[in-house]
């Protein structure tokens, strides 16, 4: 044995089973092989979207609320969320505007998730 | 006095669907009332993503999701008006509002939806022991002052009660750089989604104290530090249990209740949700006054919301036309063992159309059993469930033919598989 196995709850459905994976990557307790497959991406690459706010100059909102386009690997989460409360917003911005590109380097854009005219 | 068709109250996810089904449906006079600057209601300042799965096969975030409907508003000309606050309601359909730009405004309306939506339980109504420091507020609060003000309401948290919003607001607040000690939950289990523990709580280090409570805030004009404290069987304090934590903050996520203080005063009957009594067709006791959304029972998906603001709005157009008539032919429902509530409380059955949608939730988190339907207590459909859980709504859609009678009281409650 050159790994303890690890615990894991799985999120997909609401039984919430318990998991145990192995250092093969052999998930046991799952009811259902979505949870395997959960586990898996969980302890090989668990990634994350990341939503928050960057501010702006619109007259009626302090903030504009932001998302990684795709989800990002967790371990970025405090990189990104530097590059986050770097930016500045210039309105007008629309859903899907471009706000940081490639941010932190994590192969994804930080995108608007909210219009804002004025 | 103005007479218009369709008058609805609150322009959030719920009041949107609903205007939008009842102008798809022919009702072409219609006005929103929001009271706040924005439509959309509370997902403004849900920033987080998980909205729209069902509704549109798409992982949105709130404000993603409500200017979906606000497009579907305007592309329709249905008629809003913003920063107008509605603070009457009378039995005959008289609407009052007050606006800066309107003034004093009454509005006869023929036809009513009430999608307020819902307020939180505040600190006032646990009245925690302690001094009464600034520092304590609801996490839907403090969730509005980050996500459209731009402000931290502080730096060292502790949060009470693990309900989504809490978890969501744990990690929000850690992202932006504050410490959450932990979240403390009365109940031996954690009232949220197993995705919001893992992504909320465990991604962060965040301990969360399951059959704890607050039992003490401390601190002479601001919040300084709260007690912790473990409670027994029957939710009581132990003493001797008390810990201490060094915080400026205390979140409470601790229940959100219908915004429905407009119709409960004019008697319109009440349900164990504290939203209105209705039937299948979202129809209030009171003729013409439609709920639905968050006023009517507090949901878990705004995908949800949305579908049941739908079925209000298309009641409301055939309420318009003439088309829905409350029959004589009732059937009652009853939550029964394990289960805390069902809509809709009534079923008007030569109204209803073939399938009739009951929507309920258990009392607590479950595994292994039986949803059984009941009519005057007789069994007549029961339907097996390896796993549910109070924070997710069950809806099931039961054909009319399928009741025994027509006529009774159907009673959802929880059974336990047979041991064999």
């Amino acid at each position: 044995m050159t790994m303890a196995s690890q615990e894991l709850t799985c999120i997909i459905c609401p039984r919430g089973c318990h998991l145990t994976v192995d250092e093969n990557l052999n998930v046991t307790g799952n009811f259902c092989p979505r949870g395997a497959a959960y586990a898996r991406q969980e302890l090989t690459n668990p990634t994350r979207t990341i939503t928050s706010t960057v501010r702006c100059d619109s007259k009626v909102l302090n903030v504009c609320p932001v998302k990684t386009k795709e989800a990002v690997a967790k371990g970025k989460i405090f990189d990104v969320m530097k590059e986050i409360n770097a930016a500045y917003i210039h309105i007008p911005v629309h859903i899907g505007d471009v706000i940081v590109a490639n941010i932190a380097d994590s192969g994804t854009d930080l995108v608007s998730t909210r219009e804002i005219l004025e | 006095m103005v007479t218009r068709d369709l008058v609805i109250i609150g322009g959030g996810s719920a009041g949107m669907a609903a205007a939008v089904a009842a102008y798809d449906n022919g009702v072409k006079d219609i006005l929103i009332l929001e009271r706040s600057e924005f439509l959309g209601g509370i997902l403004n300042q849900c920033i987080h993503n998980g909205f729209g799965l069902q509704e549109f096969k798409e992982e949105l975030t709130g404000p993603e999701f409500l200017t979906r409907f606000v497009k579907q508003v305007q592309e329709r000309g249905i008629e809003y008006k913003l920063n107008s606050y509605v603070y009457e309601i009378t039995e005959k359909k008289v609407v009052r509002y007050v606006s800066e730009a309107d003034g004093a405004v009454e509005i006869q309306a023929k036809a009513i939806i009430m999608a307020a939506g819902c307020y939180e339980r505040n600190a006032g109504a646990i009245g925690i022991p302690g001094d009464r420091p600034a520092g304590v507020i609801t996490a839907g609060q403090a969730q509005l002052y980050l996500n459209e003000y731009g402000y931290m309401v502080g730096k060292r948290v502790f949060i009470l009660g693990s309900g989504d919003i809490g978890l969501i607001m744990a990690r929000r607040m850690t992202l932006e750089g504050a410490k959450v000690l932990g979240v403390a939950e009365i109940m031996p289990y954690s009232n949220g989604l197993n995705r919001n523990i893992v992504q909320c709580l465990k991604d962060y280090d965040i301990p969360l104290y399951l059959s704890h409570t607050v039992s003490k805030t401390i601190g002479k004009s601001k919040l300084e530090a709260i007690e912790l404290s473990e409670v027994d069987e029957n939710l009581r304090v132990i003493p001797g249990t008390a810990k201490r934590f060094e915080v400026d903050t205390l979140l409470l996520s601790i229940g959100l209740i219908p915004n429905n203080n407009l119709l409960d005063k004019i008697g319109v009957k009440q349900s164990p949700t504290r939203g209105s009594s209705v039937n299948q067709a979202m129809e209030t006791s009171l003729d013409g006054v439609f709920s639905c959304g968050n006023v009517l029972h507090v949901h878990d998906l705004v995908d949800y919301v949305v579908d049941e603001a739908k079925t209000a709005g298309v009641s409301a157009a055939r309420y318009l036309r003439g088309e829905l008539n409350r029959g004589n032919k009732h059937i009652l429902t009853q939550a029964g063992q394990g289960i805390s509530y069902v809509v809709p409380a009534v079923i008007d059955v030569e109204s209803a159309a073939e399938k009739v949608q009951f929507k309920f939730r258990v009392r607590r988190p479950s595994k292994e059993v039986y949803i059984v339907y009941s009519m005057d207590g007789v069994p007549f459909k029961k339907t097996y469930k390896p796993a549910i859980i109070p924070s997710e709504m069950e809806i099931a859609s039961l054909p009319l033919s399928s009741f025994p009678k027509q006529e009774g009281c159907i009673t959802i409650s929880l059974e336990p598989k047979e041991a064999k």
